[in-house]
């Protein structure tokens, strides 16, 4: 660039003008700030803060009417700020830390002192972790009036949760002290943990973890070299309130859900009970069970191996882990896919030989060619293989394989072969085999013999509970359904999310539905009906009964059933693992359920009584 | 005379001493501050104070190469350094990691590295190297239009990662175009520096008090005009109404143009929020921790303010606080004392300069230097809103270390060249 004019050059002083300027400035400030004002070194002098969290009261958990089913119980965890400690232990040697006198107010050994000491030092030397949590009432009445002479502890209220009716241990899952994965994870998102915090282990107080468990709240205080609070620092400018967790009320039915363990103890399976019109979870039981409160408090580490180590496998949700082999409850879904297909239609006969039927032998007596009506009633092996074959095997589909898909797209869209996703943590697919899986089986050849037994609900077709029960829901509304959720509503006017009040068509007719629906009747209310022996007079019930062969055992005892007819209140699957046919467990249990929930009461004392002392023996029983 | 004699004999022994004076003056506060017990050695690599000394030897070493190298290589190559920087601009904002709000890292294996930092430096080189041309004039429109967009393109891409920290710096360079002659430029400067006054007093009393105070201007000025008979009344009328428009319009802009954290820092720096659990928090406590220091410190790894977890970003943005705390006013003041001499020492070495390349260099690293120093101790003290850049020389970090040496060193190298230039 050509120089131009030389007089640019005195421009170097405006620009050195203002560094100085602005030097001078801050000079200045500095000044008043450091040497002039001596409100800053006051503040400092009382600067010894503490962050005292305040956590929220978690939201309790209240049934479809109201009734109290989880609450909060304080207790005290004593924290530790090891730098307070040490700079105590440093400064103050006329009052020397007596480790020996701590120790044995708490009930420990040097060895633990030590160990707990360290811990709390590798998460931080300034902040505050916890040294020992839940102290008992008693040991924190002792120790609180001592505190002061053990500088950098103090302790923190908190709340556990209690169960007042001790039922529905896997729905309403647990709380716990927050693991090293849980809090990696966290960090790398929210970053709301602290270590030592709780969080929803399972259940309910997993899926609703957010909502239950409030925001922290903080509280900032000063305190002195004795480690005393000095009051609230800034007067409370910095301190946080706590916001308490939301309420949430269950779909569940308490009373139903209490009466359904009770009719499964000594059997393991399980029971879904669901209200048709919304989805919500009415029963939710699993079998063997347990005590929610035992995993509350300080024996929740014992009691937790306890009941994982039990050969039963109690912590298991069966209603969603259980993966089983429907039987001839799954004939439903055949029949309306075969009708919704025009494979069948209600007229269509089926030869039936009976015990010499082929390719699948029958095990129910009755006339040699039933249509669907009679068919159903009576669970005709026969008639259901020949309309599942008819049904892949149909023209329109232009080839067996095709024709398999359309079936296993139907099955998709009835709730099986994936989960539901609302808000059941743990939650299995179950399986309905895919085209390539019989094609690599195979080699690439097979046909609607080979793959016979799904049209029966046995081979590889696995269903859980929860899946068998929505599909009892799918009948009784003559269609639709919505994915089956725990919960009902918030305290507040939050709403719940999308996905449970999502209508979901399978895209069956109605009107294949309701044949359906009048063939489920006949199972009770038929000459020939599986579960006739369960008929009420007042109630009109309609079911399907399943005994399913298994590599366990004897039969899964399966029942699917829904009341009453029109307009039904509840959808219900009943699975009793090895329990033999369905009509002799599963299909009483069910009816009780059923007469339970629509009447309040049940009036079958013999039978109630039959069910709830049967026992049913186990090969891993000890 | 050896190569290495030469170049030892003739750099500025004053800008040396000062760099190396506050770069330890930083490297013991980062040790103060971070201090640990369980990690007492200043040369403990684990720690951060550690970790600096070694970032301190890399950009010793490197500023040594560089005043190895032959003076012409950075007027050379000035703008293939400015494109290699622009293309890291570019790859932060494409494979970038967030820090803090801003997308501004890149790592190579365990190698964190932020381009910004060296952008700045880049673009310092480029523009010193294009205003070198023989046939570049800053009076050409085609020729202001280029030495703008050099400035812009850079201080965009740091806007897009979200860096509006860095961004500012790169008004710096108004100082050096306002050296150079570049037409407006001073005007520039005036109307800024009457925008903020503006900006500020609309916040702190309201439009309508603003209104009343430039009506009653308007007015004297009217009334001088025609009592003087003075030309340009028009024009002063103009400026008026520009006045009127901007300060109608800050409230608007306060709003919606600046996003919330902003808009909150700007009202507690004029004590119009006090908002003392989020940016009043960092503020109030970096005065205590200033404050307590008193006139002369509570002396070295005595400060309990900033040993205490109370000032957030206590080795990086907030290292002055240290300083103050633990040295007192008297730190303090030799501190800001260093930051002015090494300032105007780069503006008098600059003026001595027979390339235009080397002037324009030093006015603009002066520039930087000075922006980065005004707003990290301002902010400090409370005299400027809370915005997230290094103190030079003093603050951890491997990126701005390694930037601000080189900076200094190229200019530095430059001058002890001056002499060979004809």
């Amino acid at each position: 660039m050509r120089t131009k004019n030389n007089n640019l050059s005195t421009r170097k002083l405006l620009i050195i003008g203002i560094f100085i300027a602005v030097g001078v400035a801050f000079v200045m400030k500095l000044f008043a700030l450091q040497v002039v004002d001596r409100d800053y070194k006051e503040k400092a002098d009382n600067n010894a803060l503490r962050f005292v969290t305040q956590y929220p009261a978690r939201g309790k958990v209240f049934d479809r009417n109201g009734e109290l089913l989880v609450f909060n119980e304080a207790v005290y965890d004593l924290m530790v700020v090891p730098k307070q400690l040490s700079d105590a232990i440093r400064k103050d040697t006329l009052n020397p830390f007596d480790t020996l006198m701590f120790c044995r107010l708490l009930e420990i050994d040097k060895e633990s002192f030590i160990e707990r000491m360290n811990k709390a030092k590798n998460e931080s030397m300034l902040k505050p972790s916890p040294f020992m949590t839940q102290v008992s009432k008693e040991n924190y009445a002792h120790i609180a009036e001592v505190l002061y002479r053990f500088p950098g502890f103090y302790f923190q209220t908190r709340t556990v949760r209690h169960y007042p009716n001790s039922i529905a241990a896997h729905t309403l899952g647990d709380i716990g002290e927050i693991s090293k994965t849980e809090l990696d994870k966290d960090k790398e998102g929210e970053g709301y943990y602290r270590q030592g915090d709780y969080i929803g282990k399972s259940g309910i107080e997993k899926s609703y973890e957010k909502e239950l468990r409030g925001v922290k709240g903080l509280k900032v205080m000063m305190v002195d070299v004795h480690n005393r609070e000095m009051g609230s620092y800034m007067d409370g400018a910095l301190d946080k309130e706590p916001v308490a967790g939301k309420d949430i009320y269950l779909g569940m039915d308490a009373e139903l859900q209490a009466y359904g363990e009770r009719l499964m103890v000594g059997k393991i399976g399980s029971i879904v009970a669901v209200e048709p019109s919304t989805g919500q979870i009415l029963a939710f039981v699993t079998s063997p069970t347990y005590d929610p409160n035992l995993l509350v408090g300080r024996e929740r580490g014992k009691h937790y191996q306890e009941l994982k180590d039990d050969p039963m496998k109690p912590l298991i949700n069966r209603a969603i882990s259980g993966t089983y082999p429907p039987g001839s409850t799954f004939k439903t879904v055949v029949g309306l896919i075969a009708m919704q297909s025009g494979s069948i239609t209600p007229a269509t006969c089926f030869h039936c030989s009976g015990q010499g039927s082929l390719p699948i032998k029958c095990t129910h007596s009755h006339g040699s060619s039933p249509d669907f009506a009679n068919a159903i009633m009576n669970s005709c092996n026969p008639y259901f293989y020949e309309s599942f074959k008819a049904t892949i095997n149909n023209p329109k589909f232009g080839g067996i394989k095709e024709g398999y898909q359309y079936w296993k797209d139907m099955t998709y869209k009835m709730g099986l072969g994936h989960k539901f996703d609302t808000d059941i943590p743990a939650e299995r697919s179950g399986n309905i085999p895919s085209r390539e899986y019989y094609d690599k089986m195979y080699g690439g050849q097979w046909n609607s013999v080979t793959i016979r037994s799904l049209g029966i609900g046995q081979g590889e077709v696995l269903v859980t509970p929860l899946q068998l029960a929505n599909i009892a829901a799918i009948i009784a509304n003559e269609g639709y359904y919505y994915p089956p959720h725990l919960i009902k509503c918030f305290g507040d006017t939050t709403a719940i999310p999308e996905v449970m009040t999502t209508k979901m068509d399978p895209g069956i007719d109605p009107k294949h539905v309701r044949v359906m629906k009048r063939g489920l009747r006949t199972v009770f209310s038929g000459p020939h009906g599986t579960a006739r022996r369960y008929e009420l007079k007042d109630i009109p019930q309609c079911g399907k009964t399943g005994t399913a062969q298994n590599p366990h055992g004897n039969y899964h005892s399966n029942f699917i059933a829904f009341a009453p007819e029109e307009n039904p209140k509840i959808a219900i699957a009943v699975i009793i693992e090895n329990g033999g046919y369905g009509a002799t467990w599963a299909a009483p249990i069910a009816s009780l359920m059923i007469e339970k929930y629509i009447r309040g009461y049940t009036v079958r004392e013999d039978l109630e009584k039959r069910i709830m002392e049967g026992r049913i023996s186990y090969k891993n029983e000890r | 005379m050896s190569e290495r004699n030469s170049i030892i004999g003739k750099i500025d022994w004053v800008t040396v001493l000062i760099y190396l004076a506050l770069v330890i003056i930083g490297w013991f506060s980062i040790f103060s501050a971070k201090y640990d017990e369980m990690h007492p050695s200043i040369f403990d690599l684990s720690q951060v104070y550690g970790k600096q000394l070694i970032w301190i030897g890399a950009s010793l070493l490197i500023g040594f190469v560089i005043l190895l190298i032959d003076a012409k290589f950075f007027n050379a190559f000035s703008l293939w350094f400015y494109i290699f920087f622009l293309v890291a601009l570019l790859a932060v904002l494409v494979y970038g990691k967030a820090t803090k709000g801003a997308t501004s890292w890149i790592e190579f294996g365990p190698i964190k590295f932020q381009p910004s930092e060296f952008a700045k430096m880049a673009t310092a080189l480029a523009l010193a190297g294009y205003l070198d041309r023989l046939d570049v004039d800053l009076q050409k429109r085609k020729d202001q239009i280029v030495a703008a967009v050099l400035i812009l393109i850079p201080m965009a891409l740091v806007l897009l990662q979200n860096d509006t920290g860095s961004a500012i710096v790169f008004v710096s360079f108004i100082f050096v175009l306002y050296r150079e002659g570049f037409p407006g430029a001073g005007w520039a400067m005036t109307a800024g520096a009457t925008a903020i006054l503006l900006f500020v007093c609309t916040l702190l009393w309201s439009q309508k008090v603003m209104y009343i105070i430039l009506g009653s201007l308007l007015v004297l000025s009217v009334v001088y005009y025609i009592v003087t008979k003075k030309k340009g009344i028009v024009k002063m009328l103009a400026v008026f109404a520009f006045m009127f428009v901007f300060v109608f319009s800050v409230d608007y802009a306060f709003h919606k143009v600046l996003q919330q954290h902003q808009q909150n820092r700007i009202l507690v720096m004029l004590g119009k929020l006090d908002d003392p659990q989020g940016v009043g928090y960092n503020v109030h406590q970096s005065k205590i921790a200033i404050g307590s220091g008193g006139f002369t410190g509570k002396g070295f790894l005595q400060g309990t303010q900033t040993k205490y977890d109370f000032v957030p970003e206590q080795h990086t943005d907030f290292i002055f606080c240290t300083v103050g705390e633990e040295g007192g006013f008297v730190g303090t003041a030799v501190v800001v004392l260093l930051y002015v001499a090494l300032l105007v020492r780069i503006i008098i070495l600059a003026e001595r300069q027979r390339s235009t390349f080397s002037r324009v260099y030093g006015y603009a690293i002066a520039g930087i230097l000075f922006v980065h120093v005004a707003i990290n101790i301002g902010m400090t003290i409370g005299l400027v809103p809370v915005i997230g850049i290094p103190l030079p020389f003093l603050s951890y970090g491997g990126s701005s270390m390694l930037a601000f040496t080189m900076m200094l060193a190229i200019f530095v190298k430059q001058d002890a060249n001056r002499l060979n230039i004809l």
